[in-house]
Order: structure tokens, then C-alpha cells, then sequence
């Protein structure tokens, strides 16, 4: 059953198209992530989602909704902690969980929920004491009051340090492990693979990559290498006698033997053996999702897209294009 | 669609997250009491105060029968309620006197006064005076009495009647109490809290939620931005009713005000909260940022602090600020409580009701419309 479906969604703000005909479909109980730098257009993808902002083209169902029409009957059904999650002070994240289900009219045990964010210890303390981690915490234990079957985290761990980030990833497996829907945004490559089923890489407002994690390094890497630590007449004497495609590397003295199978790395080491000379550490690397990354989103980050998805900032907008 | 629990949900987080903030509970509470006090203080008695006149006598007599008439005028005006004479040396250079003593009202009794009284002579009083001062027209019109009174006096001796003057009057004051500044000052200040506590606080909070994204993240629970305000509108009126049962209190027992306590009072102390509940929410929301949202509301919020009958009462200012005081929205409520608890004027009450009823009701619907949980 799919959660989500979205085609040829269009949305510009003035000049800028922030997302420029975007597709895809998200299945019940899979995690999806969507990885951009900033300004890719991840965050106005999913306020879209969310009912937040109105799109200007294509089609979005959530839930079998329509977002921005139905967002009054959508909102009881998912779970949204937005960018940067702020709340009310002088309120305590057990107060705060009290208040959710008051307005959705649900019954909850409020330690039950601070229990399964871990987030017992701080029930009592006032937002504005909490830290980083905690006030993330604090949004995902609130985007879970109405116990919704779809969960939007928009770069739930950004900000915060490696610890309150590996909490935060605990308490996601355990929402997928209760068969959660979750959508995530996130520029962190390691979250994106430690969480998804599945990723699309955004890049000015389009999908330049979608899959699993190993699908698009596939897809997109340069495949498996043998690196043989050595000389380069090393290199040469593996490139006459074998058919493998091999590079040297002066700078790191490393010789690259990419794989086309497996057994390929047996033929070089033979050769390698065979020639008689002097060879070091070896070992077999594949492009990570970073490297892959890195070559799919074509510029450094900008903050156009971003921006304009920020219309409050005062900062940001008075740098924004119009 | 509007839900009574989820707006006292809100309330409940609302307020109680207020009251654990120290500065908004002194702005609420505190701050109005302190005002009363220092206002109190400084004005206490401030409306039976006497102007000082200096008087210089140059009578020199002869006295007949040691009858100082010179002395006896001046005698009753020191005994009026209006003035305390002074007396200046004859010697002085009397122009020069008053500046040296920065005093702008003072009497020169002339060399033949009390002759001329009695054989009947017309003599002349010099009376000095700024006219920009709202104390001369008081020293003006005290002495102009008392020298009818002397001059009737004079005829009534002259001619042996014996009847009473025709036109007597008897002393009294409004609403047949004794009237003080304190009392007018008590509604002004209620007015100024009701203005500034909610005009402030939702001016801050509508753009800051704006700005964290807070709103949004309310707009993704079944919250309704109506409710939303009606929970904050409550929460001023709750405030607001705290803050008069305090204002008042200080007032009566600090500086023993007479004010009517009267149920003509309550649409004003909760129309007032919510138009400037709504008013401060407007402000935040159409405008860009928190800072600019602090400007314009500053811009709305400083005339009617000091324009609308606040600290001074309107007639004490010129023609054209007595006018533009009637577009600010806070001067109906301090006609209204004015008109409730000073003088009783209940008809006046009713129409200072009627029109800040539909100034609420027009800013509340602008401030519900224009303002936005969710952006496009």
C-alpha cells in the first residue's frame, strides 16, 4: 500500500524553482529519506506533504489526500516535527504531551510517550532549559501524541551532537520497528544509511538519484577497486600482464584495479605476485553514499532554496531572489 | 467546529507559562500598582492644592477706626480654597520679585485702598499673570470675586440693606463626593493596563511563533487559530480583572479614591483585553519579522498611552488632540470607566460600550482573517 504518492510536484517562489517536477512514491511501513544540500528543496517537498504549503503543480496524495484541501483531517493522521522544533518555554515536555492530546482529543500516558523518545529524565523541565537533543526529543514525543501511521521528520538530528544524534536514530528504528511510516529530510549521509529504506537525492529542485542506499552507489559509484599499496612500475607490470583496467596514484603510491568481478582481484594479486616485486597493505573500497553524493549534487550548497522556504527569517530574506 | 476544550487546553499552557515568566507577570500585575503608587503619590491631594499669589500691599492708610480694608481682603483671599497669599515687601521692585521667584501670579494692592473704600473712590487692583498658566484664570477669577464681594459689601453698608445677596453659592463637588485626582487617575491606569499587557505580549508572541515556526506546528493540530486567540483573549481578561481588583484596591485603601464599583464596569474589562489581544495579533501578523512588529507596534500603542485619558484627562488638551483622541480605540474605555466609576454617567457608559463592541469586533475579524497558521 503506498503512503505517498507525489508526480511532477511543482512548486516556485517568484524566479526560483524550489522544486521543479519531482516524483515518487512511498510505501506503508518504509522509511524514506530525502538528502540535499540546503536549499535542494527538501523542506518545501515536505510542508507540501504536510498540508503546510500549497503547491503549484503536479499531485500529492497523502494518505490518500489531498494535503493542502484536507489538511484539517490529514493533520489528525500523521506526525510532523518541523525544521529546528520549537516550543512554548515555560512548558514542559510532559505538560507538552498533556496539551497535544487535549487538542487531538486522544488519551495517552504521557510517560508511556517520554519513555519511548527517552526522555523521562527531562519530563519536568521547562523547553527553554532543554537541550538540543531533548527538544528534538520533546517534537518527536508530540509528533507521536495522536499515534499517527505517517511521520514527517524534517532534519530531526541537525544541530546536535554525535550522542543525541545515535538517540535520536534509536528512537526512529523503534517507530520503524512498530511499522511507522516515516519520511525523512536530512543532509546527513550516515543518517540517511543507518535509517532508510530508501533515499532520493534532491539537487536544485529535482530528484537526481532515488533507491536504496546500495542501489545509487551501484548506480552512480564507480563500482568496487582493488588498491594495492606499491610502485608504479608495479602498476604497469598488472596492466600488461592481466586485461584489468588499472590507474596509479603517485601522490598516495596506490595502485587501482577496478573490479569488474570479483575473481578480478585473484588475477591481480597474481600478477602482483608473479612480478616479484615489493607490494604493501591491500584492500578492496567501494564509492561510499558521500562519494556518490558528491558527484551527483553539481554545486556547493546555496541557500536560495532554502531561503525562500523561510519567509519569516528576517536575515535570510532580505538576501533572497525575487 | 470551535471546541471549548481545546481552547482551555491552550489556556491552560498559555497561562500557566506566563505565570512562570517573571517579566510578563510584572508587566501584568505589578507594573499598574506601581504606577498607581508613584501617580498617587506625586498627585496625592494634587486637585485641592492651592496656588501661591504674592500679594504686595502698599496701603498706607490712615486706617478710620483702625479698619484695614487692605489687610482684610487679603486676609480672605489667604482664606479661600484656591489661594495662599504671600506677602512681598513693599520696598521690592514687585515685576522683578515674581521673576526672581520664577512666580507668575501676584496681586499689587495699591497706596490708597482702604481711603477709597471707604469715601467711595474707584481704585485699582493689579492683578499678574501668565495667561499660559493654567493657574492664572484660578487667581484671576478668585480675586474678580472677592472684589464683588467687597464692592457689594460696600453698597449694601452704603445704603443699610440689609438683604442677602440674590445668587448664593453653595460649594459642591461631582457626583456630590469629594473628587480627587486619584480618581481619575484609577480608570486612566486600568486603561493603560488593558491597553499595554495584551497589545504587547501578542504583538511579541503572534510574530515570534511566526518566526520559530510555532504556528505552523500548531497548524498541524486541530487547534484553530480562532481558538487559538480565544484562549489568549481570555487569558487578558482573566489578567485584566486581577490587575483592576488590585489597581483599585491600592487606590482606595493607599490614597482613599472614590470610585464606583459598579457591573457597568465588566464589558470594559473584557471588550478592552480582547480588542487589544486582537490588535496586538494584527500588528504581528502583517508584519515581516519580530522587530519590525515591535516598531509598528510601538507606533499603535504610544499615543493611546498618553493621548487617550490615560494619565491627563482629554479636556485638559488642545482642540485638535481632544479630536484625534477620538480614533484611538483605548479612549472608549477610559471615557467608559471614567463615566462608570467617577461620574455615573451610565448613558455615556452605554455608548462608550457600543463603540468599542464593534472596534473589537472589526479588529477581531481583520486579525482572524489576515492572519495565517500556514503560508502558500
Amino acid at each position: 500500500m503506498l503512503s505517498i504518492e507525489v508526480s511532477d510536484l511543482k512548486k516556485h517562489y517568484g524566479n526560483l524553482k524550489a522544486v521543479d517536477g519531482i516524483s515518487f512514491t512511498v510505501k506503508s511501513g518504509e522509511v524514506f529519506g530525502l538528502l540535499g544540500p540546503n536549499g535542494a528543496g527538501k523542506t518545501t517537498t515536505i510542508e507540501i506533504m504536510e498540508g503546510l504549503r500549497e503547491r503549484d503543480g503536479g499531485d500529492v496524495k497523502v494518505l490518500g489526500l489531498n494535503p493542502w484541501k484536507k489538511g484539517y483531517e490529514l493533520h489528525k493522521k500523521i506526525g510532523v516535527i518541523p525544521q529546528e522544533f520549537t516550543f512554548f518555554e515555560k512548558t514542559t515536555p510532559r505538560e507538552a504531551i498533556v496539551y497535544y492530546a487535549d487538542l487531538f482529543n486522544v488519551k495517552v500516558n504521557p510517560d508511556e510517550i517520554l519513555k519511548e523518545v527517552l526522555l523521562e529524565e527531562s519530563a519536568k523541565v521547562n523547553f527553554d532549559s532543554l537541550s538540543g537533543g531533548q527538544k528534538q526529543k520533546t517534537g518527536l514525543a508530540l509528533s507521536l501524541v495522536n499515534s499517527p501511521e505517517l511521520l514527517f521528520l524534517d532534519e530531526p538530528t541537525t544541530g546536535l551532537d554525535p550522542n543525541a544524534r545515535r538517540a535520536i536514530w534509536e528512537v526512529i528504528r523503534g517507530l520503524k520497528a512498530k511499522g511507522k511510516t516515516i519520511i525523512l529530510t536530512t543532509h546527513y549521509l550516515d543518517e540517511a544509511q543507518q535509517l532508510c529504506d530508501r533515499v532520493a537525492i534532491m539537487d536544485h529542485g529535482h530528484i537526481v538519484a532515488m533507491g536504496t542506499t546500495e542501489e545509487i552507489i551501484e548506480q552512480h559509484g564507480s563500482g568496487e577497486r582493488l588498491e594495492i599499496h606499491g610502485e608504479e612500475k608495479l602498476a604497469d607490470y598488472i596492466k600488461s600482464n592481466t586485461d584489468l583496467q588499472v590507474e596509479y596514484n603517485k601522490a598516495k603510491r596506490e595502485i587501482l584495479i577496478t573490479l569488474r568481478k570479483k575473481i578480478d582481484a585473484l588475477a591481480a594479486l597474481a600478477a602482483a605476485e608473479q612480478s616479484g616485486m615489493e607490494w604493501g597493505q591491500i584492500q578492496t573500497r567501494q564509492d561510499s553514499l558521500d562519494d556518490v553524493f558528491v558527484k551527483l549534487v553539481s554545486e556547493p550548497a546555496t541557500e536560495q532554496g532554502e531561503m525562500a522556504s523561510q519567509e519569516t527569517d528576517a536575515k535570510n530574506s532580505k538576501k533572497r531572489r525575487r | 467546529m470551535v471546541s471549548g476544550k481545546r481552547i482551555f487546553s491552550d489556556f491552560k499552557v498559555f497561562s500557566r507559562g506566563y505565570l512562570r515568566n517573571k517579566f510578563g507577570l510584572f508587566f501584568g500585575l505589578v507594573f499598574p500598582v506601581i504606577l498607581i503608587l508613584i501617580f498617587g503619590a506625586i498627585f496625592a491631594g494634587g486637585s485641592t492644592g492651592k496656588v501661591n499669589v504674592y500679594a504686595q500691599n502698599l496701603d498706607t492708610g490712615p486706617f478710620p477706626n483702625g479698619q484695614n480694608i487692605s489687610a482684610a481682603f487679603l486676609d480672605q483671599l489667604n482664606a479661600s480654597s484656591t489661594i495662599t497669599v504671600i506677602t512681598v515687601n513693599p520696598s521690592e521692585n514687585f515685576s522683578k520679585y515674581l521673576a526672581d521667584h520664577s512666580a507668575s501670579d501676584g496681586i499689587v494692592i495699591p497706596a490708597n485702598f482702604t481711603v477709597n473704600y471707604i469715601t467711595g473712590h474707584q481704585l485699582n487692583l493689579t492683578v499678574y499673570g501668565n495667561p499660559t498658566s493654567s493657574t492664572s484664570g484660578i487667581v484671576s477669577g478668585t480675586v474678580g470675586g472677592y472684589a464683588n464681594y467687597f464692592n457689594l459689601n460696600y453698597f449694601q453698608t452704603k445704603y443699610n440693606d440689609t438683604t442677602p445677596a440674590i445668587i448664593d453659592i453653595t460649594p459642591a463637588n461631582v457626583n456630590t463626593q469629594q473628587t480627587k485626582y486619584i480618581d481619575f487617575l484609577i480608570p486612566g491606569l486600568i486603561g493603560f493596563s488593558i491597553l499595554t499587557s495584551p497589545m504587547f505580549s501578542l504583538v511579541n508572541i503572534s510574530s515570534e511563533y511566526k518566526k520559530s515556526k510555532l504556528f505552523k506546528q500548531l497548524s498541524l493540530t486541530p487547534l484553530t487559530k480562532m481558538e487559538w486567540l480565544a484562549s489568549k483573549m481570555i487569558w487578558y481578561i482573566v489578567l485584566t480583572i486581577a490587575g483592576f481588583l488590585l489597581m483599585v484596591g491600592v487606590g482606595i485603601f493607599a490614597f482613599g479614591a472614590h470610585v464606583a464599583i459598579t457591573p457597568w464596569l465588566i464589558p470594559f474589562l473584557i471588550l478592552g483585553p480582547m480588542l487589544f489581544a486582537a490588535l496586538g495579533m494584527l500588528v504581528g501578523t502583517v508584519t515581516k519579522n519580530p522587530e519590525t512588529a515591535g516598531v509598528i507596534g510601538n507606533i499603535v500603542t504610544f499615543p493611546m498611552m498618553f493621548l487617550a485619558g490615560t494619565f491627563f484627562p482629554i479636556s485638559s488638551m488642545p482642540q485638535y488632540l481632544q479630536t484625534f483622541a477620538h480614533v484611538l480605540p483605548l479612549f472608549y474605555v477610559t471615557e467608559g470607566l471614567n463615566n462608570a466609576m467617577v461620574y455615573g454617567n451610565i448613558s455615556g457608559t452605554i455608548i462608550d460600550i457600543a463603540v468599542l463592541g464593534i472596534i473589537t469586533l472589526v479588529i477581531f475579524v481583520l486579525a482572524v482573517k489576515l492572519f495565517k497558521w500556514r503560508e502558500d
